[in-house]
């Protein structure tokens, strides 16, 4: 088939959920998930359900934006360049309007079947995705990781304010937890995959500061996340068997982030601490917030209370 | 279009529709359900 003839062929379905990149939202989900499981407070398991799938639909369509907006950057990009609208298999503007719509349909259905606050967040988690993050800044400072982090820290916040109603200090530091550890996750990732960022022009830590630089900024995150992860702890809003978890996984954090900032890669380097790190890194967000639904459900008014 | 192209233009087309048709199924059946939980 021709290139031409695959322009005005109707888009598989399959491409348009691939738009919605369900790997970055199998994570939104689960936060999104344990912040409504973790939270005080009883809600319907159909409403409990439907806030969750409107934090799905609300990734997914703020990722199919991200995509419409990217589309020129991916094309020369060897990772990206399968994806639908380089691949030339979904128009640009199919992916904008879908983009819109499942934006739109997941704020309304939040807003009228849930709470109106949660659908502000989650309005205001897209907005800053798609344009605060992917328009705006992502091009323009070697910080954009640090910036995008705050996108993937809505969910949990979200599915918080889903039960309760209210934003309190709780769902702020869910928020501030992945907020801190999304920069020595990618970063650990970006030292050890060689990506073509700098030949689109996105300007990618390692590649503006340098390896050392970026090597010692992981090791200031994780030790930043410490006191965080450890915070609702401190706070007495939850018990001891989320308190042990975020103390012991941070600490292994901080270790395996400075085995990672104590070195420097050789040539023909194997990047075996960094590897390390990153596994580790998507082991500990699992595990914390596995640990916060537990702590609830075992010693707060929960599950077995 | 070629035949080939047509087939694989019907294909595509069916897919689509079958795919809309179950996401409005889901959603139908959703708001039904949130329907009496809220009116609960």
């Amino acid at each position: 088939m021709s290139d031409s003839a695959a322009l005005y062929l109707p888009s598989d379905w399959r491409d348009f959920l691939a738009l919605t990149k369900p790997r970055v939202m199998s994570l939104a989900i689960f936060t999104g998930l344990a912040g409504l499981l973790a939270a005080p407070g009883h809600i319907h398991p159909v409403i409990g359900f439907t806030a969750v799938l409107c934090i799905a639909l609300g990734a997914g369509g703020a990722a199919a934006l991200n995509q419409w907006w990217e589309a020129d950057i991916d094309a020369a990009m060897k990772r990206t360049a399968g994806r639908p609208i380089p691949g030339g298999r979904v128009r640009k503007t199919d992916a904008r309007d879908f983009g819109i719509a499942l934006s739109a349909a997941s704020v309304g259905i939040m807003g009228v079947a849930v709470n109106w606050l949660a659908a502000a967040i989650l309005a205001l988690s897209i907005v800053y995705y798609a344009v605060v993050y992917t328009i705006w800044l992502k091009p323009r400072t070697p910080q954009n990781i640090v910036i995008g982090g705050g996108a993937g820290a809505f969910p949990p916040m979200i599915g918080w304010v889903a039960v309760t109603g209210e934003v309190t200090l709780m769902p702020v530091l869910l928020f501030a937890i992945i907020f801190f550890w999304t920069p020595p996750h990618f970063w650990a990732l970006a030292l050890f995959v060689q990506t073509d960022y700098a030949k689109v022009g996105i300007p990618m830590m390692p590649v503006v500061k340098g390896e050392a630089s970026t090597r010692r900024q992981i090791l200031g995150y994780a030790i930043l996340l410490l006191p965080i992860a450890g915070a609702p702890w401190f706070i007495g809003s939850t018990g001891a068997i989320y308190g042990g978890a975020a103390v012991l996984l941070s600490l292994v954090f901080v270790y395996l982030a400075a085995l990672v900032a104590s070195r420097r890669a050789g040539p023909g380097d194997a990047m075996k601490p960094e590897k390390r790190l990153f596994g580790f890194s998507v082991l500990y967000l699992f595990a914390l917030f596995a640990a916060l639904v537990a702590d609830r459900a075992i010693l707060g008014q929960g599950l077995f209370a | 279009m070629t035949p080939e192209e047509e087939i694989e233009f019907k294909r595509r087309r069916k897919g689509r529709n079958t795919a809309l048709a179950l996401v409005l199924l889901f959603f139908v059946a959703l708001f039904y359900a949130i329907t009496f939980v809220q009116f609960g």
